[in-house]
């Protein structure tokens, strides 16, 4: 369990972290979203005790980070996969890792096999694909068998079938009752693995729910309307006290609204429709519409916000 | 690349339903171990003789000092007539190879900390031993040690060596052997122990290496273009307290006769580098990593 208590971090004037408050369960996969410099990288420092909090306090089961005695078996945390010397090779890394916690050098061997290295556990770190780097970095985390893990973008740079495979990692390793923290800046990627949800923008505190409840509440449910009859058909929602909003594609969009009876209304008062369709707003638009006012880097264009965030553009 | 599925047991169905009631939680078969120091130290160990860096600065090292040194009195015994020889300490031929080898130490002690720094390992060791202070510590316990018997190794063969191929010089005492030897060494791993503190300062390789060099070179090198004699003073003094002076002074063959002398210069760099280290603590406990 990791507990966050009013947890802020300013850079000179810039705030980074704004006192946030909350706590990532045990047994659960626990997302942790928000735009590019949002302030989760800087967020899960503070957890690991690399980065000092400006205020407020960060737990560990409990303790203080800086506390732990062999921190590997509490806590594993893959960061940044290139946080590696790539002269050193993937079975050394590993090594140094596991004797600064007393971990038995067996593990090291188990964790090259659990992620897929073994074959290259000899080889140096430098020459790693992307890929390859995230897993040795996973493989890091898993060597201490901790009770959490925390993993900071993890599928970046994986190809799909090694998205596949850390998706079914983290959902059983949180199935074995351990603390899974998992940031993102991909919501579709979110709603796939995390049980639950926190929100985050600008530093702030944006939501701290279960993932269902989200997008319960978040997906609008709408339908879409088009018509060479506009203002007639304007007219007769109206009458029947249904809230019509004009989008700018000249299509009408009624929210809450069942097509059924709309499809009746404009056939009781002879209406052509062209298209009459029940929509559902994606939880990424969801995501983007609650993180809209505190995102740091907007793309300027015309068009609409683009529909995924590119990778990479700055350290989420 | 193709990757077996992860042999992490199944344990799905449950998983719904441990969320709701109280938190369930994992227990690792692995032994919690209290960790001291000593494991911070295996893991430094590890780490220095797992990249190439180590093998190659400390391979060109003792390339410099021996070869250097030999060459030296081979140099001299083609040269040097017996009377020219009678009063030399044979020894003494040895600090030519040093002299230069000391980058090759330089350079260790800063890749030692700063390289962590520019690859982002840093993160990762820190993660692993919040005790920032232990990593530090580990660091400089086995890099000096290892520097240590490395030059006391090279420096002992130059001195072989030396007395052999120059026999017609004069039988070096005692204490001249044990200066030449242990001192000198002792001397080489404080300098390298003060870069890799530099380097923990720095955080920056070329940075703290570009210093180091620096601190070697700059005090003998302004010295000799301080031509003004309202200036004799300062001049002396960096001749005196120029590192490469100072090293000469474990083979009795100092630049002047004022200024450090005899174990002076060990004193010297142990002071210094326990004030840098003293700081390097601070910021490391102050900064985040």
């Amino acid at each position: 369990m990791i507990e966050l208590e009013g947890l802020s971090k300013r850079y000179g004037e810039k705030v980074a972290v704004s006192s946030l408050t909350f706590t990532v369960r045990p047994g659960i996969v626990t997302g942790f979203l928000g735009p590019n410099g949002a302030g989760k990288s800087t967020t899960m420092r503070m957890m690991l005790g690399l980065d000092r909090p400006t205020a407020g306090d960060v737990r560990i089961d409990g303790r203080h980070y800086a506390d732990l005695k062999d921190p590997l078996k509490y806590i594993g945390a893959l960061l940044d996969a290139k946080a590696v010397h790539g002269g050193r090779s993937a079975y050394n890394h590993l090594l140094c890792l596991a004797q600064s916690n007393g971990i038995p050098n067996s593990r090291v061997h188990e964790v090259l096999d659990t992620v897929g290295l073994s074959a290259v556990a000899k080889k140096k770190a430098k020459g790693f694909s992307l890929g390859m780097g995230q897993r040795l970095g996973i493989a890091g985390a898993l060597l201490g068998d901790p009770r959490i893990l925390m993993f900071d973008e993890p599928v970046n740079g994986l190809d799909p079938e090694g998205i596949h495979w850390i998706r079914n990692l983290m959902k059983s390793l949180a199935a074995q009752g351990r603390t899974v923290f998992v940031s993102s800046h991909l919501m579709s990627e979110m709603a796939l693995t995390a049980e639950h949800l926190v929100v985050i923008g600008q530093g702030r505190l944006l939501a701290d729910t279960s993932m269902a409840e989200f997008i319960r509440q978040n997906s609008r449910a709408y339908v879409r309307i088009r018509t060479p009859q506009r203002e007639r058909l304007l007219d007769v929602l109206h009458g029947a006290g249904i809230t019509v909003v004009e989008t700018g594609s000249g299509a009408l969009e009624v929210d809450a609204g069942k097509p059924e009876r709309i499809g009746e209304l404009a056939a009781q008062h002879q209406i052509v429709l062209h298209e009459l369709s029940p929509q559902q707003a994606s939880l990424e638009e969801a995501f983007m519409q609650l993180t809209a006012e505190s995102v740091e880097y907007h793309a300027h264009s015309d068009t609409a916000l683009p529909h995924q965030w590119g990778d990479g553009w700055e350290r989420g | 690349m193709s990757t077996p599925q992860p042999p992490m047991p199944q344990a799905a169905p449950d998983w719904q339903a441990a969320a709701g009631s109280a938190y369930p939680t994992y227990t690792s078969p692995i032994p919690v171990v209290r960790t001291h120091l000593g494991h911070a130290v295996a893991s430094e160990w590890t780490k220095i003789r797992s990249v190439r860096s180590t093998m190659w600065t400390l391979g060109v090292f003792v390339l410099l000092v021996v070869g250097i040194g030999l060459l030296a009195a081979l140099v001299i015994s083609a040269n040097a007539s017996e009377s020219d020889l009678s009063g030399e300490n044979p020894l003494s031929f040895g600090f030519f190879g040093l002299l230069i080898g000391s980058m090759c130490i330089i350079t260790l002690g800063v890749l030692t900390t700063a390289s962590e720094y520019g690859t982002g390992m840093i993160r990762t060791t820190m993660t692993a031993c919040p005790s920032r202070g232990r990593v530090l510590t580990a660091k400089a316990i086995v890099f000096f040690l290892v520097a240590f018997v490395v030059t006391l190794v090279s420096a002992s063969l130059v001195a072989l060596a030396d007395v052999a191929i120059l026999d017609g010089s004069r039988q070096p005492s005692g204490g001249e052997w044990f200066k030449a030897t242990i001192g000198v060494s002792l001397y080489m791993a404080l300098l390298g122990l003060l870069s890799l503190v530099l380097g923990s300062i720095i955080r920056h390789s070329a940075g703290a290496i570009t210093i180091m060099i620096g601190v070697l070179l700059a005090p003998l090198v302004i010295a000799l273009f301080m031509f003004s004699s309202s200036l004799e003073k300062v001049r002396e003094a960096l001749f005196e307290y120029s590192i490469p002076n100072q090293l000469s002074v474990f083979y009795s063959t100092s630049l002047s006769e004022s200024g450090p002398s005899g174990w002076d210069p060990l004193w010297i760099a142990l002071g210094v580098t326990a004030v840098a280290l003293g700081c390097a603590f601070a910021l490391l406990e102050k900064r985040d990593v």
